[in-house]
């Protein structure tokens, strides 16, 4: 049984970090999640564990970093908030592109522009849908609790090395905000320049009499030779749909009416659900936790028994989309939230599905 | 005589470095890259380090340098080769790291990258190709671009009045403590050539010792966006290039020397 610690969101990303035996970290200040760097300069891992922690000149200076890390079949991490996560977006392509291993964290806050610094579900589209430029995506994860935080740092490594591919948490400044309960897992040691040769044999760690020298690279000029390569990619995310969804349905057994909600939106969709059930109204919650790959085909399979669907996010309607796609449009889909970094409250979330769906 | 008696191991007075991959090099005929992919490669070669050596080439047209360079390379974004060599280094500090960049790449677009890892003293060595344009992407005007050349976004001639002034981004990074070994050498010549080995080779001496940033400009030609035959350009070169961008040593540890 790991530790037990009362600690905000984000400085449960920067633990586990150091105990998921990570390599380096790279990053640049913006609320609402500084605390991240600011937990590991206080914790010193390099002393410890030997990990690079390094507050770089900007979030694309950042990204690149990670970038060369990756390269080195480092385990090697960033974490920013919305804007710079845009800033972000040049290089996760490349990372993509490449096929290079990375957690990437956003803790989401309002926008567009530099709009405010409460929390918000608004990037839903740049981290599912592509963001940077080509035919990419990421893995993303969506924690609801600061043990989440902690747990898919790690989970995020594993998928990030398993696929060779970028992985974001898509956190908010909720998350990373509040203070919560976690148990923290047991300290995974860091692996030896040997065990990254062996697990990484395409790595850049220098060319040895072995073998042919390694290249990391994106670029394919031969236009044929990128359709083959996007292919490829295509293939891991169609793996990744197989193998890596990831979801939780709350009282969805009798429910005839789902709360579709991740992050932040999910927990306050759980107290709705309650109002909801205290007066009879049979109200599920589906999470999806995995945002790419989306779990599409669990939510078509529980709609034969919905009759109606409320998509509540923090901001204008994003992830509504993939719901009426996962559900065929065979059921109605409504949108409700607040946008901007306005949070809606349980009870508006109730009114929100009743005037939705039960005539007021 | 037939040619097999004349090409004989005895007979061989010069031969393709070993760090060369079979590849044919890409670039123009006559451009300056090439000599300086070979200094470097005979440098790496001769301190017989090529298995501890990792480099990165961003954008531009020496993007390609991993199809050439017999080592462990990295492509980076526009720009942003000192950023990745930062992680590089500081991740397998027992390594040798290089970036290799053109001027748009340096001095433009990856101005800031450039600034602070300077600024950190990262203990890396950067090769920088000022040839004064955009080469890859067929000639525009480029950060030291000289007043009054003709680039393709300046058909007229560098306008310092609209366009400002070429950035002497060397001595900039000169001033910066972190940066231990500044030098701006060139490739066109013999005697050039032997200067710029020279000056790589103490690039990495430094690198061993952890001194720092060592900084070895080339001032080099590209005749293609220049619009001139590879001696033509090596004349314009000398004429125009070299008294604003003077050849030699710009900082110089007081100490160490190889
Ligand atoms: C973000 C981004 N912007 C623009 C480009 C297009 N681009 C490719 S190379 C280049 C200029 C390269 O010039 P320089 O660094 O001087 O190298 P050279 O080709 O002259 O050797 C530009 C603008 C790009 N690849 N990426
Ligand atoms: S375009 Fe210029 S810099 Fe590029 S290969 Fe040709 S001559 Fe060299």
């Amino acid at each position: 049984m790991g530790e037990l610690k009362l600690m905000k969101g984000n400085e449960a990303v920067a633990e586990a970090a150091i105990r998921a035996g990570a390599d380096g970290y790279f990053g640049y200040p913006i609320t609402p999640q500084s605390e991240i760097m600011e937990y590991l300069m206080t914790e010193k891992p390099y002393e410890t564990t030997g990990m690079v922690v390094l507050q770089a000149e900007s979030e694309v200076a950042a990204i690149n970093m990670v970038y060369g890390g990756a390269a080195c079949g480092r385990m090697v991490m960033t974490s920013s908030s919305s804007p710079g996560i845009s800033l972000k977006m040049e290089g996760i392509s490349y990372l993509a592109g490449a096929e290079l291993p990375a957690v990437i964290v956003n803790v989401v806050r309002g926008g567009p522009g530099l709009g405010t610094i409460q929390p918000s579900q608004s990037d839903y589209f740049q981290a599912t849908k592509g963001g940077g430029h080509g035919d990419y995506r990421m893995y993303v994860l969506a924690p609801a609790s600061v043990q989440e935080m902690s747990d898919f740092v790690k989970i995020g490594f594993e998928m990030a090395f398993k696929y060779l591919n970028p992985v974001m948490i898509l956190s908010d400044g909720a998350i990373g905000q509040m203070m919560e309960k976690v148990v923290l897992f047991d300290p995974i040691p860091r692996r030896t320049p040997e065990e990254i040769e062996k697990q990484c044999p395409w790595a850049t760690t220098g060319k040895n009499a072995n073998r042919k020298h390694n290249v990391i690279t994106s670029l394919l000029l031969d236009s044929h030779e990128q359709e083959q390569h996007v292919f490829k990619l295509r293939d891991k995310y169609e793996r990744m749909q197989k193998e890596d969804v990831k979801f939780e349905k709350i009282q969805c057994d009798d429910a005839e009416f789902l709360f579709v909600a991740y992050g932040s939106s999910a927990r306050i969709c759980q107290k709705a659900v309650d109002i909801a059930r205290a007066q009879g109204i049979k109200v599920g919650l589906f999470r999806p936790i995995t945002l790419f790959p989306f779990p599409s085909e669990e939510l078509l399979k529980l709609s034969s028994q919905i009759k109606g669907i409320l998509s509540v996010e923090m901001s204008l309607g994003q992830m509504i989309e993939d719901i009426k796609l996962a559900v065929e449009c065979k059921i109605p889909v409504n949108h409700f939230g607040r946008t901007g970094g306005v949070i809606h409250s349980p009870g508006e979330v109730f009114e929100a599905l009743k005037s939705t769906y039960l005539g007021g | 005589m037939d040619i097999k008696d004349i090409i004989k191991p005895e007979n061989i007075v010069y031969q393709k470095t070993k760090l060369f991959t079979e590849k044919p090099l890409s670039y123009c005929p006559g451009c300056g890259h090439g000599t300086a992919h070979r200094m470097l490669l005979e440098v790496l070669e001769e301190m017989n380090i090529q298995d501890k050596t990792v480099g990165i080439a961003p954008v531009g047209c020496s993007v390609l340098a991993y199809e050439f360079l017999d080592i462990d390379m990295q492509q980076a974004a526009h720009g942003r080769a000192p950023a990745v060599a930062t992680a590089v280094k500081r991740l397998m500090p027992d390594k040798f790291v290089f970036t290799y960049q053109g001027d748009g790449d340096l001095a433009a677009i990856g101005t800031a990258e450039t600034i602070h890892a300077c600024n950190r003293g990262e203990n890396f060595t950067m090769i920088f190709i000022n040839n004064g344009i955009y080469g890859m992407t067929g000639g525009q005007m480029a950060p030291t671009t000289l007043p009054g050349m003709r680039a393709s976004t300046c058909p007229f001639g560098r306008d310092t009045e609209i366009m400002g002034n070429p950035l002497k981004i060397t001595e900039l990074l000169a001033q910066l403590p972190g940066v231990y070994y500044v030098t701006r050498q060139a490739v066109h010549t013999p005697n050039a050539v032997r200067k710029t080995k020279k000056a790589l080779r103490i690039a990495f001496e430094n690198q061993k010792l952890k001194k720092g940033i060592s900084f070895v400009e080339i001032v080099s030609n590209c005749n293609s966006g220049w619009k001139m035959t590879p001696n033509q350009s090596n004349k314009w070169m000398e004429d125009n290039m070299f008294p604003f961008y003077p050849l030699g040593d710009i900082k110089v540890p007081q100490l160490e020397k190889v």
